[in-house]
């Protein structure tokens, strides 16, 4: 019986403990309202980093691969035309390098404190970061999607009078699309948890702010367990959404 | 259509890889007029296919030109896009769009490059997917058709852009014993109604029945060409003796 008892009072305790930890790192000074204004930067990040990731990612992807592919015909026409391409392609080429090569956080400091020394808006500053930092994997990621694609359908469209770009648009853009679904959502998952280092440029956004709660309670696990929950409930509901989008877009092969 | 009656004309068409280590053509000079059913014969690596996908440029020539409708097609300022349409091409390997069906894999190109009213286009598909036993798979998906089938659906969707030839690259070449028949049935129509067509292709038989003429190649160059009677029955060149001794 005393066993019993003994198990009882320690969860009683457990949970008086849980409850004031929760009331001193959430409620009192209303601090999950910094939880939840740390959530929005997050997203606001995230959202127009993704956006912009994606655009730098389809342009660059697009002259990477019209390059690959028409090499031949580009050096048999010669001309403005395929020196044009020709120096597009060595930009993007020197564009992949150096994103990948360096760290986001680096790449996050050197635009705040070295390239936009003239704006205060830490928020504006991590989206331009970390969208172009996002093209590059992004633009991969489209382009091993349009590798993938049997080179078959790409001369069934040319055979049947498509020029180059009619050809990525109606038959291998909508194939490659699907191939690259997954890793394109990896791609925004690693993006969304990314965002938690722009507290160096003295954005608060989600991590940010559960460590302030942290230094000013100092009691971690409350604030910080937070945290990690609200970053893995978005990843799992944005991996739902995406498994859905995936099998609709299956369904018309069936 | 020429005065001279020639639809394509190929004149000193070399194509080299790798500088000039691999001569994939090596000098070919070919003239096909309209309403003939050539077939291209020679073993693997023999240039029959190269020669093929260069009549429409898939293959860019090294040297040489191709003449299609009496126009220099291989002058690098031509727009090569606009002459495809006219020259249907059926591949080894159906090459059909997954991600459409049937009847969409027929439309896209009249639709989006003709400009033709989908209701328009979607007719005249049926039409064509009736002739060949087809038009209960409208609306089905590729994966959902054996090979025989995707291959007269790649025939039919060639035809959907009313073209002046056909190519066909080893159209049989991918498929089960079984469903060879099928498509031949589809080619050996086609021909009778008087479309110009050009087969690379490995069966001798259909050869001697339909083609009007025979064309055998060895490393890169035409060595014979003739009447299939004069071909199967009385080759002179010895390669091709060689050749048929091996098929026949």
């Amino acid at each position: 019986m005393e066993f019993f008892d003994k198990i009882g009072d320690f969860f009683v305790n457990w949970f008086s403990e849980f409850k004031r930890e929760f009331i001193l790192n959430f409620v009192t000074g209303e601090k999950w309202r910094w939880i939840i204004d740390g959530l929005k930067n997050t997203l606001i990040i995230t959202f127009f980093a993704l956006i912009l990731g994606v655009v730098i990612g389809v342009v660059v992807a697009a002259v990477r691969s019209t390059y690959d592919k028409n090499r031949e015909s580009f050096r048999r026409r010669g001309g403005a035309g395929a020196f044009f391409m020709g120096a597009l392609n060595f930009v993007c080429n020197l564009y992949l390098t150096v994103i990948r090569g360096t760290p986001v956080v680096v790449q996050l400091m050197i635009m705040y404190f070295i390239i936009m020394t003239n704006t205060t808006n830490g928020v504006l500053v991590a989206v331009i970061a970390f969208g172009i930092n996002s093209g590059a994997y992004v633009a991969e990621i489209f382009r091993s999607g349009i590798m993938s694609i049997d080179g078959g359908q790409f001369e069934a469209g040319r055979s049947l009078g498509f020029n180059y770009f009619q050809t990525m648009r109606h038959i291998i853009v909508p194939q490659a699309f699907k191939t690259v679904l997954p890793t394109l959502c990896n791609e925004f998952i690693v993006l969304l948890k990314e965002t938690s280092v722009a507290g160096y440029v003295g954005v608060v956004e989600l991590t940010k702010a559960g460590d302030q709660i942290r230094g000013r309670t100092f009691s971690a696990f409350m604030p910080l367990i937070a945290v990690a929950l609200i970053y893995l409930a978005m990843v799992i509901v944005l991996t739902a959404l995406v498994r859905r989008l995936e099998r609709r877009l299956r369904r018309s092969e069936r | 259509m020429n005065a001279d009656g020639s639809l394509i004309e190929v004149k000193g068409l070399c194509k080299y890889y790798n500088g000039e280590a691999i001569k994939a053509l090596d000098g070919v000079d070919l003239e096909i007029r309209a309403g003939e059913v050539v077939v291209v014969i020679g073993p693997s690596g023999s240039g029959k296919s190269t020669l093929l996908r260069s009549l429409n440029l898939l293959e860019l020539p090294t040297r040489g030109c191709i003449l299609f409708d009496g126009r220099d097609i291989s002058e690098k300022h031509v727009n090569i896009n606009l002459h495809r349409r006219k020259m249907g091409m059926v591949f080894q390997h159906f090459n059909l769009f997954p991600h459409m069906s049937v009847i969409d894999n027929m439309t896209l190109a009249p639709e989006k490059l003709l400009k033709m009213p989908k209701a328009q286009a979607r007719e005249y598909a049926m039409g064509l997917l009736e002739r060949v036993g087809l038009a209960d798979r409208a609306e089905n998906y590729p994966s959902q058709l054996s090979g025989g089938q995707k291959q007269r659906v790649a025939i039919v969707r060639a035809l959907c852009m009313k073209p002046q030839v056909m190519l066909f690259d080893e159209p049989t070449s991918a498929l089960d014993p079984e469903m060879v028949g099928e498509v031949l049935d589809v080619m050996k129509s086609l021909a009778a109604e008087g479309m110009t067509m050009v087969v690379v292709t490995h069966e001798m038989g259909f050869a001697r029945e339909v083609a009007s003429r025979v064309i055998f190649m060895d490393g890169g160059r035409i060595l014979e060409q003739g009447s299939p009677q004069d071909i199967f029955d009385k080759p002179e060149n010895p390669r091709l003796r060689e050749f048929l001794s091996k098929v026949l």
